[in-house]
Formats: C-alpha cells, structure tokens, sequence
C-alpha cells in the first residue's frame, strides 16, 4: 500500500465511521448518464448559473444599491459633474475603475443571457422528446417555475445599475403594478415606498436581486439535479435501451471528467464573449431621469416577447362604475402570460388526459413520432417568434426600411394566423416523415446507383438499412385513440358527455400517425 | 397484441469498438500530450490575465481588426480568464473521450412506486398518528387552530405596512397651480413665447419655489412638452384652443400608456411618439392617439403668458397624467 492510499484510506475511514457514507457513494459513483448531445443543454444552464453567482458576488463588492443623489467625479469624462444614484455612479466605478470589473460586468450580463437562452433550449428539447411524462411532471413544474423567476430575476438584474435604459423598464414595470384592479396603485407604493421612482425601490430589488431569488433558485436547481438522479436520466431509444435499462457512460470517471471540463468550457466561452463583446454600455445611457428616454428601447431578449405582446395590444380601457380598467396592459402584460405559462406547467396533465395514458416513460420520443405535441410546440413557438419581433419592431424598422406600422399590423393580424398555420404544416411535415421513416425501413436507402436492366429499364439500387437504424425507427409504440363510449354497457348516457366528446376528439387528434414498418410488411416485401 | 409479435427486433446493444488509444500505445501517449498541451494552453491563459492585470494601463487603447479599437486592459484580462477556464475544460474532455474507459454501461431501473406493504403501513402509521392526535373528534381544536393558523399569516401583511405610504391622491396630482412659470430642462430659465419658432420643441418643468428642490418623482409627473405650430395648423375646439398661446401648446411628457417620456417629436407630420411602445399622438389634434397601444390622448397643459411675457399654466392639468390605474376618474 502506497503512502497515499494510506491517508487516503484512512480519511474516508474517518468519515464513514461518521457519516456512514461509503454505502452511499459505492451506489452512486457507479450511476450510469446516457450521452447525448441534446443532454448538455440543461447543463450549460447550470453552470451558467454558477458563473452567474461567482461573477455577481464580485459585483457586489463594489456596487452600492443606494439611489441616493451623488455628483459623478470619477475618470469617464462625459459625465463628470453629472447629478445620478450612487447606483449608477458605483455602476460606472465598476466599469471604469475596478480592474476586471467591467469584464465581470460584461460576463455577468452575457452570462444572464446564455442562462436563460439555454433554459429556453432545454426546456424545448424535453417538450419535444417527451421527457415531461410520468414520472417527471414535478421536475417539469420546478423547470417553468425557474424559467418564470428567471426572467423576473434578469430583469430585476439590468435593472439595478439605474441607467436610462434600466429606469425606463421600470417605470414600465409600475405601470403594469399601477394597472392592477383595485389594489394596482397600493401595490405600487407599497414597492416604491411612495411615488414612482422614489429612493427605495433598488435596495429593495438589489436584496431580491442577490439574495431571496437565487436562493430559491439554488433550492430549486437542487431538488431539480436529485429529482434527475434518482429518477435516473431519459435515453434516447436505440439498440438495447429499454424502458427498464439505462444505457451510458458510469459517473466516475467519464461523466465527471465530460460534465465538470465542460463547465470550464461554458466559463470560458461565456468570458470570450465578455472580453470582445461589449454589452449593455450603461455609461453611454447616462443617468434615469424620468423626463428622457432614448429611442431604440429594448429590453433583454427574454421580455422581448412581452414588450412585443405590450406594443401591438389594441388601445382598448374600459370605464366600470367610474372605475378604469386598461386592458391594454393587463391583457399583454398580465393574463396572457399568465394563460401560457398556467398552460405550459400543466402540460403533462392535460396530454396524460387526452392518451389517458399513466405508465412511466423513460425512452425519449423522436419528435415526429408525436406529430400533435410536436405541432403544439410550434404553434407556441411561432406566436412567441412573433411577439418577440414586435418587440423588436423599432430596430427591425430602420433595419430593414420598414414602418414601425407595418410590422405593428403584420405582427397584430400574424399572431391570430401564423400559429394555426404553423401547428397545421408541422403536423404534416410529422407525418411525412413518419411515412419515410417506413419507407426507408421497407425499401432500404436509396444508393444513387442506378442499373440497366435486360429490357432497357433503368432502376436505382436500394439497400437494405441496418438492422440497428430498422429499430430506432419502429421502436416507438403506436397508441390507438381513447375508445370512449357516448353510452356505457347498458346504454344509459355517461355523464360529461361534453367532456368525454372533447376528451375523445382530442385522443383522435393525439393518436393520427402512419402505421409503422413492421416484420410481416418486410417479409411480404420480401416476397416479391 | 399481433402487431408487437409483427414488430421489427431489437438488435440488442452494439458491440464496442476499440479506439487507437486503447490497442496503440504511441497513440495512447500522443492523445496523453494533447491533454498536456491544452492544459499547458489554460496556464498560459493565467499568465496573460495577470501580466494584463499588473502591466496594461487601464486607458490603453488598441486596434484589433473586426473589434474595432479596444480597450487593452479589458481585452486581455479577458481574453486571459476565457483562456484559463476553456483549456482545463477541452483538456479533460479530451482526456476523457481519449482515454479514460469508453465502453457503455448498463443499469436496470427501479419501479418508483412503493411495495404494497409498505404503502400499507405508512397508511396505517398516518392514521394511527392522527387518531393519535384526535384531530377529527376534537372539532374546537381543529377549528381554533385553522383560525389562528389563518390569523398568524396575515401578521408578515400587517408588518409590511410601512413599506409605503397610501397614494391617495397623489397619483391625481402634480405639481402646476395656475400661474407656474414654465422653465427649461435643463436650466430652469422661464421661457417667453417668442423663445420658441415655429416648428420648435422644448422639455420644461415647473419653476421653483425659493429653496424648493426638484425631485425625480416630481419630475416623473410634471414633464411637459411644449411645441410650436401655427394657429392655423390646429384641429381643435375652442376651449382647447383656448388652452393654447400663439400656436404654442403643451402636453404632458408623461406617456397615458406606461409612462415612458413621450421623447420623440417628428416635425413633419407633427406626431409625437413614444419610443418604449410607439403610441402615436398627434399634436394638432390634441395628441389624439392614432397608433400604438395608448388608449388615451397626452393630457394637455392650459397655458398663457403673465404680465412680463413669460409662458404660465393657465390652470393645474385637468386629469391625473401618466398610465391608467384604477381609481382614475374618481
């Protein structure tokens, strides 16, 4: 035994007979993680979320929350003798005077961006592959509530260092406060501490910033990691995964050394980006005044899509009893976010509803294979691509010479149609696929090589596919639609008929697919 | 059940294919120097971030093709840091996929669900521990408890009381009083109408009292925007005609939508716009809205001049400023 086996040995001695945790690592180091690209896009939202707290506790060493009034007399010479918040003149301290801070500050805010990018990502590849079914719907859930309290936490984030830009998304912020019903202008007062903006409300959101947001979020992320591993990953189907095995590389040492080196490559990616990217230059902005606003406003790409929802909502408020109600804010700003993301966490349910369909699933669906859910996701993708232009719509305007009219009206008419348009080709396009998907699986793969015949005809060759590709594409099971009768077995009417009928038209709509390849259609080929 | 008789086998798990690495042991050792020299790569990149951190000034700036000019400092302190993380991260992936075990691993996976004595005996310990408790036969301790319980939540409301003050009617008010002066922001000098051309924009806020301090709620109700026309380019009715001084007219800055300043006045066609959602009011109607999310027109200030010329507010504004809420009309 070497001399350092043996302080070893005698280290993890210690801590089991402590701790006993030597039973539960022999378990766990030997956990198995299937590999697949598609994997990584939730990882890169972890360590993005690690880099976040690293670089953001650096800004907090010098950033001082305070929006008491301060004359700037600092080395940026454009706004010497300028009158700000001391927010915004330690945010140019930052910038200009901490060595490396600036790069901190740029790395944090890309970071912030490729965060919730890769949320965003992540939270497509599981819709999409069906990674949501039972037994995940919980960690789906813990997903939308961190896509949701991501977006809050971001713009709480830019809207700190109490520039221009930042200051005018929060005064857009109290309006939507100020537009609730009833309690709307207590809400607002009570978070400003008095009339907008006031002195309060940065050292309110800098506490909420730093503290109470990523601490539920580190609670969060970490029933989220224990859920996926004792729940064991989802695989992709392929030779020899089932629903019963788990197929992959072992924790220690290849998962270790893929999962922990590409943390450093997220970092270092997420650095480059900060060293020759420049991002959200506050100091060109100058100071919030509420009399200013410079025009080409935008908000980071994750509200992009509300402030495009806000920008083409029709100019409707409505008198009840003498009171105002602005549908004009509640309904882009308040309820129909509100519906997508009530809609979106109770996905699982409503489709384990419709297939009535409650056993686990550990194989992942190849997207077309769900032709419904699959259009589903891109009918909500379009009508968010549409928002998202809007909200875009002065920069796309001198972009491309355009009016800001007429991408107003093309965004106010497209996102009634597109989407319906959307979710109707995307279904096809499934199908279609799934029809080539049997047609490569009987006829083989086309070769390109074509043969004469003996009677002059000329045909391509075609080769019979691996007997590995023949399963990934008839692995998947076909479910027929929900038999739900309109009369139970001694013809009396079941009740919810209404229900029931939805129920089995949307079972009907779930279930169309083209009937997949199978041994006796290839043997009768065969034949032939 | 005939058709997953007729189903396409399962070929079962590929075999494993050896890499170079594993039966050649030069291409062992070269794949071992790639590891080395990117991780050699990441200490280099330590090196640059603190040779840029002691010994580049912080005003150097330097020209680097598709960046532009670049300030040196930032870049290689940068370009340093993304070096020494990136490099351990593609050394121990390469590390990994080189030469550390490659062979895929099976493991089963356990049903979640509980077995059936188990989930019996945690029903009967959950019944026992509540007849235990008596919380169904004892209705006056279940339901004090659910009021205090309730009770208790609202204390942490209560405490947040003094997180703000009531609006009242602040949100109602500004702070022009008949006879204001209007003044130039910035500068605070009184303006006098023939200060402005026709065609002409200007910010203001109301002139101070001796001593008074101009606060930035303040601001954020009583921007106004004063714009010359001629009188004849107006299309409005006689009072609010009369609420005008030789084509000047003045609106609140303060957009009716979300309270973004109304920053962007186009003197051809006399529209004011809102750049945070593009409402769109015309000025010589009013600022009538003809595009955009507003609902309502920019509440217009009545304005004259006193005895020495200079530009008043005839009256305080006539409706709260700024976006809806509630209790607006009342």
């Amino acid at each position: 035994m070497t001399a350092r086996e043996r302080i070893a040995g005698s280290v993890a001695n210690y801590v089991d007979e402590r701790t006993g945790a030597a039973a539960w690592m022999k378990k766990n180091l030997n956990k198995v993680f299937p590999d697949h690209w598609s994997f990584l896009l939730g990882e890169i939202a972890l360590y993005s979320f690690v880099i976040l707290l690293l670089s953001g506790t650096f800004l907090t060493f010098w950033f001082d929350p305070s929006q008491r009034e301060v004359i700037y007399d600092g080395t940026y010479a454009p706004l010497q003798g300028i009158h700000m918040s001391a927010a915004y003149a330690s945010s140019l301290d930052i910038s200009f005077e901490v060595r490396g801070g600036l790069l901190m500050r740029q790395i944090h805010h890309w970071s912030a961006l490729i965060f919730m990018a890769a949320i965003v990502v992540h939270l497509m590849r599981v819709y999409f592959t069906g990674a949501f079914r039972k037994p995940r719907e919980f960690n789906w859930i813990i997903g939308i509530g961190l896509l949701t309290l991501g977006i809050v936490e971001g713009f709480l984030g830019y809207s700190l260092p109490d520039d221009l830009l930042s200051g005018t998304g929060i005064r857009i912020a109290e309006a939507i406060m100020q537009a609730i019903p009833v309690v709307g202008s207590y809400i607002s007062f009570f978070a400003f501490g008095g009339a907008f903006p006031g002195e309060a409300f940065i050292p309110r959101i800098y506490i909420v910033h730093v503290l109470i947001l990523p601490g539920i979020f580190l609670a969060l992320i970490t029933v989220h990691l224990m859920l996926v591993w004792y729940q064991k990953h989802t695989q992709y189907p392929g030779p020899g995964r089932t629903e019963k095995n788990v197929v992959g590389y072992p924790l220690l040492p290849v998962y270790m050394a893929k999962a922990g080196g590409f943390f450093f490559i997220v970092f270092g990616v997420t650095a480059f980006l900060g060293a020759v990217a420049s991002i959200n230059p506050i100091w060109l902005y100058g100071p919030y005044t509420p009399a200013q606003v410079s025009a080409g406003s935008q908000p980071d790409w994750y509200m992009g899509w509300l402030d495009g929802l806000v920008r083409m909502a029709p100019p409707i408020e409505t008198i009840f009893f003498g009171y105002t109600i602005s549908w004009n804010i509640l309904l882009p700003g308040l309820i129909i976010p509100g519906i997508l993301f009530t809609g979106m966490a109770l996905y699982p349910f409503i489709e384990s509803w419709i297939t009535g369909d409650k056993r686990e699933h550990h194989l992942l669906d190849r997207p077309r294979n769900a032709p419904n859910r699959t259009a589903l996701g891109v009918m909500s993708l379009t009508f968010m691509i549409i928002a998202l232009i809007n909200g875009g719509n002065d920069i796309f305007a001198t972009t491309f010479d355009l009016t800001i009219n007429q991408i107003m009206w093309f965004s106010r008419i497209s996102i009634f149609i597109l989407p319906p348009i959307a979710f109707v080709i995307t279904k096809r396009l499934c199908l279609s696929l799934q029809r080539a998907d049997r047609e490569l699986v009987l006829h083989g793969r086309e070769t390109g090589r074509l043969v004469m015949m003996p009677h002059g005809e000329f045909v391509e060759v075609h080769e019979p596919i691996s007997p590995e590709k023949a399963w990934i594409l008839t692995q998947h099971e076909q479910q027929p639609a929900l038999a739900l009768e309109e009369n139970d077995a001694s013809g009396v009417r079941r009740p919810g008929v209404l229900k029931n009928k939805l129920r089995a038209r949307m079972s009907k709509a779930h279930a169309v697919s083209i009937p997949k390849a199978t041994a006796a259609d290839l043997k009768e080929i065969e034949h032939h | 059940m005939s058709k997953e008789i007729d189903a396409i086998k399962d070929p079962g798990l590929p075999e494993h294919v050896l890499r170079r690495a594993d039966t050649d042991p030069i291409a062992a050792r070269k794949a071992e120097r790639q590891v080395a020299t990117l991780f050699t790569l990441s200490s280099l990149g330590t090196i640059t971030l603190i040779g840029a951190y002691f010994f580049i000034p912080q005003d150097v700036f330097i020209f680097f093709p598709v960046l532009g000019s670049t300030n040196a400092h930032q870049l290689f302190l940068g370009l340093g840091l993304a070096a020494s993380v990136f490099f351990i991260g593609m050394g121990a992936i390469h590390w990994a996929k080189t030469l550390m075990p490659d062979e895929e691993v099976v493991i089963q996976r356990h049903e979640f669900r509980s077995p059936d004595e188990d989930r019996a005996e945690f029903v009967k310990t959950a019944k026992e521990g509540a007849a235990a408790a008596g919380l169904g036969r004892r209705s006056l301790i279940k339901r004090s408890l659910g009021l205090s319980l309730g009770l208790a939540g609202l204390s942490p409301l209560v405490l947040l009381r003094d997180l703000g003050p009531t609006p009242g009617d602040s949100l109602s008010k500004t702070s022009w009083k008949a006879g204001t002066r209007l003044v130039t922001d910035p500068g605070d000098r009184p303006i006098k109408a023939s200060d402005l051309e026709v065609g002409a924009v200007a910010q203001t806020l109301p002139e101070l009292a001796k001593g008074e301090k101009r606060t930035l709620p303040n601001i954020a109700r009583d921007a106004v925007l004063l714009i010359r026309l001629r009188p004849e380019e107006f299309n409005l009715n006689a009072e609010r005609l009369s609420w005008t001084h030789e084509g000047i007219i003045a609106f609140s800055k303060i957009c009716s939508h979300m309270g973004c300043a109304v920053a962007l006045y186009e003197q051809q066609t006399k529209h004011l716009l809102c750049p945070c959602h593009q409402s769109t009011f015309d000025v010589t109607r009013a600022a009538k809205v003809i595009f955009g999310p507003a609902a309502r027109p920019l509440p217009q200030l009545a304005v004259t001049v006193d005895s020495e010329g200079y530009l008043v507010a005839q009256s305080p504004f006539t409706e709260p400023i700024g976006p809806s809420f509630w209790g607006r009309l009342k």
